[in-house]
């Protein structure tokens, strides 16, 4: 799944950065809930239709911390990112209900000029021209990686510390020569090394998202060691990976389309363990206390 | 596209909103109909200068010709001293503005069509054949089209006027000559980024000749972006044919044309303000309404406008 | 039996800053049902491979040979006839399609191109369609109608229609939505089986390689530097380049072992190669003599070569 990686909204990128630490953005208290969205719908209302572009998608982001949202083209994830900074593509778009709380402002609903002046760019920013990438061009590879290592850890927060564990996440992710690569702007990687750094960023959480919702959230290792959702499951099984030499299960049918959703559980057409009141009704979130992480949901009556 | 677009919502957001610059927005918005919808104004305004090109003689109230010296100068209907037999008002000669306009349409609309289909023609051809072979070929056509673009147009009409018979042909052929540039470098910059889709590499490996690939693949794709170019360039045709005229460089007396009413208006324009603003009013009318059609057309033919 | 064999092909181009030498002295052997596939990093030259076997670029020197026949100077009724033999799936099902044409008129149009009756084309474009897993219906709807899989399935019914050989696969499912990609792959396999095709694969994506390929040409700045059977080549390769890519595959699943790797540098540029072993300003085991001669095709085992002086 190359593309796993793309539209990561980077949280607070506040940039009241001082003297010789410049080039590292400061941080705000620890742990603390950063970003709330909660049961956000965005939908685009067309000529032909009205396409509920996101449906419902719920998630929080503590300061520092990393979250990728992953999809197929069309399930959502840009338009998500897009609404967080109130941009939905206009005159289509428009967020119709939920709620977007930015260290307790709601956004959601909030003026045009109020955005633009006092939340675009300096509270939530977007860089996801590149899909492969979300990697700032403004800041040092180094320093991007060290980024959430520096919010997380306490006793990591000087800056060397951090730069340290930086050069040995790259170092895992094999970027060679680390050290001095960590140095470098993005522009100075090539594709595949900018795809490697994305890696090292630490990823806390993956939202995996289809038909405008997210169906699965877990942490990166729970995600791809014990897939629940079933879209997530065949996601896995469908893409050769190097020296699993399986054959390739496919998931059957096709995206569906964003103007005629299926009833129920928007993936029951393609999905091997539907059941009938996967055809009828909406599975709610699951919270699941198994697997690591904090937060790992599920939406899939499986779980129910 | 985030970032043009943050760029684009915060200048917009940023900008003041001067009251006359929201009463031309929205009169710009009714002229073109509702936002997105067909203009119909403007189709209309078109639609009424063809209708008087094919049926000017029958709906003229006077022939366009006529001169009545006791008449002369009569102002509009509406004016002081204005008569219902003369809508618009008379000339110097006491003809009939209106049935001069009429009469005046036809040679625009003959004028702008004639320049359109050749101009289009050859320059649809050569852009074609300069994006698609590439190399030599594309590097004479462009030449070609550098030089022609780098002749200001009047001082080149000028030269030819001098050594050319004057009427309708020579015009076309000046317009044709300033024009066909316009075709030919939009449709090569499109044919280039065509030939680049891979259903003309697809052809080819499939072992479809060249000029099956250039009628069946290139040409329908190119009929979109040429009527838009098409109705675009109808009225700018007709301010030029009008300009022309108005230099004499163009349609010559007795032939009724825009450009030549505004030539011969000049002189009376401060006793008779309607002489020159009547067909002012018609050229601006037409040259309007084209682009607003235009404009319409280009935004319908666009795929992702047109799914909003 | 070999279908196609290129000996010492290469393909150049003039651009303003001289001579892009894109493919520079390749050969190898596909054999009849095999899948062989050419890999490398983008610019190494195997997309203009793939154009000059498909008779889009000249090349300048060398031979291709297809079915025993020189096809390299071929002109006219003989070119065309070839050309029916050799047709080509692209990456992006959204520009193989031309979306003014009916998918009937697409399927047909090699057809007409090579004289087929006017009878004959419609029962074939229904079953080249049933082939690909499509409805008879779909011939007469337009490209937009269709999802990105399901224009992959009618731009692989458009190379089979004309019941060619040899089919060139480039990027065949790399543009594809992940969920449909493994789909598009089955039905290759299954279309290869049936139909006993052989197919050249030009990819970039290792896993997909190993997976698909029977035979397996690493290139690297317009030239192949190692060939092999793709389990053996991928379970030890040979060339340093073919070590550095495996190692270099970036895994999505973090518990995944890692190997140790040190790609330096970037691809240099094919206008101006290095001199010698092109690889060597990027090669961890660089030696004097890779800087100063281009090293000979040595023999690891029967079907596996190697271009390097370390062999």
């Amino acid at each position: 799944m190359e593309e796993a990686s793309s539209d990561a909204s980077r949280s607070d990128r506040t940039g009241a950065s001082t003297g010789g630490e410049s080039i590292l953005p400061s941080r705000r208290a620890e742990g603390a809930r950063l970003l709330e969205v909660r049961k956000l719908k965005t939908h685009l209302f067309l000529k032909r239709g009205v396409v509920r572009a996101v449906d419902g998608v719920s998630f929080d982001l503590a300061a520092g911390q990393t979250l990728g949202l992953i999809g197929e083209s069309g399930s959502g994830k840009t338009m998500t990112g897009l609404s967080l900074l109130g941009l939905p593509p206009k005159p289509a778009g428009r967020i119709v209900s939920g709620s977007i709380r930015l260290g307790g402002t709601e956004l959601a609903g909030m003026e045009e000029e109020a955005l633009a002046e006092s939340v675009r760019g300096s509270r939530i920013a977007m860089i996801s021209q590149d899909p492969m990438t979300s990697l700032n061009p403004v800041f040092t590879i180094g320093s991007q990686v060290a980024a959430p290592i520096r919010a997380h850890v306490p006793e990591n927060r000087s800056r060397a510390a951090a730069l340290d564990l930086a050069v040995q996440e790259l170092d895992r992710v094999r970027v060679p020569s680390a050290r001095a690569r960590a140095r470098d702007y993005p522009h100075q990687f090539s594709g595949g090394m900018r795809q490697r750094v994305v890696a090292a960023m630490a990823i806390a959480c993956i939202a995996v998202m289809y038909a405008g919702r997210i169906v699965e959230l877990a942490d990166v290792d729970a995600l791809y060691g014990d897939p629940r959702h079933p879209y997530t499951q065949g996601l896995l099984a469908s893409v050769p990976r190097l020296g699993r030499r399986k054959r390739l299960v496919s998931i059957p049918g096709n995206p569906p389309n964003p103007l005629a959703l299926p009833s129920g559980c928007a993936f029951h057409p393609r999905c091997p363990s539907a059941t009938e009141r996967c055809r009828n009704e909406a599975p709610p979130e699951v919270t699941l206390t198994a697997g690591a992480g904090d937060s790992r949901r599920v939406a899939c009556w499986l779980e129910a | 596209m985030a970032s043009s677009t943050r760029a684009f919502a915060m200048t917009e957001a940023a900008l003041p909103r001067p009251l006359l610059g929201r009463l031309l927005r929205g009169a710009a918005a009714r002229i073109r109909g509702r936002e997105g919808g067909f203009p119909w104004l403007a189709a209309s305004v078109l639609a009424t200068v063809l209708a008087c090109a094919l049926l000017g003689p029958w709906i003229a109230p006077h022939s366009a010709g006529a001169i009545s010296l006791a008449e002369a100068m009569t102002p509009p209907a509406w004016e002081e001293g204005g008569s219902a037999k003369f809508l618009l008002g008379t000339d110097n000669l006491g003809r009939d503005i209106l049935s001069r306009i009429i009469a005046g349409a036809r040679v625009s609309a003959v004028v702008a069509l004639y320049a359109i289909v050749i101009s289009g023609l050859i320059g649809a051809v050569l852009g074609m054949a300069a994006g698609y072979f590439g190399g030599v070929v594309d590097a004479v056509i462009s030449r070609l089209i550098d030089v022609q673009m780098s002749v200001p147009s009047i001082p080149l009409a000028m030269l030819f006027a001098a050594v050319l018979p004057p009427g309708e042909a020579m015009v076309i052929f000046i317009i044709v000559l300033s024009y066909w540039t316009w075709y030919a470098r939009i449709v090569r910059g499109e044919v280039l980024s065509l030939r680049e889709r891979d259903f003309i590499a697809l052809a080819r490996i499939a072992g479809v000749g060249t000029s099956v690939i250039f009628i069946r693949h290139l040409a329908p794709n190119l009929l979109n972006i040429l009527l838009v170019l098409a109705t675009l360039q109808f009225g700018s045709v007709i301010v030029f044919e009008a300009g022309l005229s108005f230099l004499g460089l163009g349609i010559q007396p007795p032939q009724v044309s825009w450009g030549g009413m505004l030539a011969d208006g000049r002189n009376f324009i401060e006793v008779a303000w309607w002489l020159i603003t009547m067909p002012g009013i018609a050229i601006m009318a037409a040259c309007l309404a084209s682009n607003l059609l235009g404009d319409w057309l280009r935004d319908t033919f666009d795929p992702v406008r047109r799914q909003i | 039996m070999p279908l196609l064999e290129l000996d010492d092909v290469a393909c150049h181009f003039r651009v303003p800053g001289g001579l892009v030498r894109a493919v520079d002295g390749v050969s190898f052997v596909v054999e009849k049902g095999e899948t062989f596939a050419l890999v490398g990093e983008s610019g190494c030259g195997k997309s203009t491979l793939a154009k000059t076997i498909l008779r889009l670029h000249p090349l300048v020197r060398g031979t291709i040979r297809f079915d025993g026949e020189d096809v390299t100077g071929l002109r006219g009724a003989d070119a065309k006839r070839y050309r029916a033999r050799v047709q080509a799936v692209f990456q992006d099902p959204y520009s193989s399609l031309n979306p003014r044409l009916k998918v009937h008129t697409i399927l047909a149009e090699p057809l007409r191109a090579h004289g087929t009756p006017r009878r004959q084309v419609g029962p074939k474009v229904e079953r080249v369609l049933s082939l690909v897993g499509l409805p008879a219906s779909s011939a007469q709807l337009y490209p937009h109608e269709f999802s990105g899989g399901q224009r992959q399935r009618i731009a692989i019914a458009r190379a089979l229609i004309l019941e060619p050989d040899l089919v060139v696969l480039d990027e065949p499912i790399s543009a594809l939505d992940v969920s449909i990609r493994a789909q598009i792959l089955s039905l290759l396999e299954q279309l290869q089986q049936e139909l006993g095709l052989t197919y050249l694969l030009i990819a970039h994506d290792l896993a997909l390689v190993e997976y698909a390929a029977d035979l397996v040409g690493v290139m690297y700045l317009g030239e192949i530097v190692e060939t092999g059977p793709a389990l053996p080549l991928f379970d030890a390769p040979g060339h340093p380049y073919t070590q550095t890519l495996l190692a270099a595959v970036p895994h999505p699943d973090p518990s995944a072992p890692r190997g140790a790797a040190d790609i330096r540098g970037e691809v240099a540029s094919a206008l101006t190669p290095p001199p010698g072993c092109r690889f060597h300003p990027r090669c961890p085991s660089c030696m004097a003599i890779c800087s100063e001669r281009a090293p000979q095709v040595a023999a690891v085992s029967p079907h596996h070569a190697v271009s390097c002086h370390l062999h």
